[in-house]
């Protein structure tokens, strides 16, 4: 089944029209909490380029990790049971794409994948129906796309027209990580060298620090047994960003948003010398760039404050 | 010094388990060691993944005694590099299975500090949980 079959409009507003496009929206626990920086910023982002997102009603969690085992179908109902939800949305008339959009990378990848699975094989699709019988059939029509495919859809002039404070002398190292990216059937952009970040990077005027550390893992959940072990890689993934000339990172994911910006804390411990760098999400620059209320960024909840070097930069107003 | 390895019918049943559980071919990895050489998470390892992938051939149910099981992020670095095709994550998660559907987890929340819980994200906590508890 391709794209082409399944979705109904595309994103790209016209460029001069009022009119907003309409995308399912699913947000994921995350987002309404430590990554609620990620969400306000996206959510202004997207409805200054004519993009209204609209937050699936009940929703539930993703399950966040695929299940990697082949007989394990009821590990699928999470992910497949917010997948009857788009359909609902789509079918009330209350959206106009049967895409629905994710902002956290892990429940993009959870989402995408079960998707996947389950659409492909019917006599699965049919057992996942039959168990959740008191919701409306799945018909498997729904897709799963990441916000940062939404934004590659739009003419990049749109996008560009939008920029007031270009990032200028800003240099970042966009960061992928793995949910983004793999496994290959799974991922938006190529696997060992994506460039998708760095290319709206590089329309907002930002100078944009390639490195091979960009796909590297952070360490993931092991953050929950094994902070250290998370930290040894925090530390290799920015001390690379560094010497590559990079002053931040950016991200797409709460999860690595937290073990890249809040372990910095056990880095320190183990390298004094460590020195701290802001870890964005990639739509705070955004709304930086697009000048919209700093507000919408919500930095209070980053970890390392990236306010004084914006405002070092030039890129927000003292006191912001 | 050249050690025996002796296959025996249990071993067989075991990597047939295993080959189940991951829908995976295990037998045609060639041990290149390019999983190893990719993996992140290497040097929190008692084995490598190829390694793993080895003893797994072999039958040898030990391999659910390994720290690497445990400590694999799922990141499918070694997935998308392989070239034979085969998905070490999933071999990985499946031994993790055999031993979480005998109802013994690896993570304990008790075990947590209080300030720690307080500060992890929730896509943290639930993927470790669903990664490390039955």
């Amino acid at each position: 089944m391709t794209s082409e079959q399944t979705s109904t409009t595309r994103a790209a507003p016209d460029t001069g029209s009022p009119k907003r496009t309409r995308l399912p929206y699913y947000p994921g626990c995350t987002l309404k909490t430590t990554g609620k920086g990620l969400e306000d910023s996206a959510l202004a982002v997207a409805e200054t380029l004519g993009v209204e997102l609209v937050e699936l009603p009940r929703w539930n969690c993703c399950g966040v990790v695929t299940s990697l085992t082949d007989d394990d179908l009821m590990r699928h109902i999470a992910p497949i049971r917010n997948m009857v939800r788009v359909q609902e949305v789509s079918d009330a008339g209350l959206v106009d794409d049967k895409r629905v959009v994710t902002l956290c990378s892990m429940c993009f990848n959870a989402l995408k994948w079960s998707n996947a699975r389950i659409v492909g094989d019917a006599e699965d699709l049919k057992s996942l129906n039959d168990f959740m019988y008191l919701e409306e059939d799945y018909r498997g029509d729904a897709e799963v796309v990441h916000f940062l495919e939404i934004l590659k859809e739009l003419d990049p002039e749109a996008i560009a027209e939008q920029v007031k404070t270009p990032l200028g002398e800003l240099n970042v190292a966009p960061y992928y990580g793995c949910t983004l990216l793999r496994p290959k059937s799974i991922g938006i952009d190529d696997p060992e060298d994506p460039t998708i970040q760095q290319e709206l990077l590089e329309i907002m005027g930002a100078t944009v620090i390639d490195n091979p550390y960009k796909t590297v893992c952070c360490g993931s959940y092991q953050t929950v047994q094994d902070k250290y072990a998370v930290a040894e890689l925090t530390h290799g993934i920015l001390s690379h960003a560094r010497a590559a000339g990079a002053e931040a990172v950016t991200t797409f994911c709460p999860l690595c948003a937290f073990n890249l910006d809040n372990r910095q804390r056990e880095v320190l411990e183990k390298h004094p010398d460590f020195e701290p760098m802001p870890v964005f999400y990639f739509t705070q620059l955004m709304a930086v760039a697009f000048g919209l209320n700093p507000k919408c960024c919500r930095f209070d909840l980053n970890h390392t404050d990236p306010r004084p070097l914006l405002r070092g930069k030039g890129l927000m107003k003292e006191g912001a | 010094m050249a050690e025996t390895v002796v296959i025996t019918v249990k071993s067989e049943a075991f990597l047939k388990k295993i080959v189940a559980l991951s829908a995976e071919a295990i037998t045609v990895c060639d041990q290149c060691g390019t999983c190893s050489g990719s993996c992140p998470m290497i040097a929190e390892m008692d084995v490598t993944p190829s390694q793993l992938m080895r003893m797994v051939q072999l039958g040898q149910s030990e391999a659910l005694d390994t720290k690497t099981m445990w400590v694999c992020a799922s990141c499918f670095a070694c997935t998308v590099r392989c070239p034979r095709g085969l998905d070490v994550s999933k071999v990985a998660e499946a031994l993790r299975q055999v031993t979480l559907r005998r109802s013994v987890d690896h993570l304990d929340i008790r075990n947590i500090p209080d300030d720690e819980l307080a500060e992890l994200p929730q896509i943290a906590l639930v993927s470790a949980f669903r990664k490390l508890t039955g």
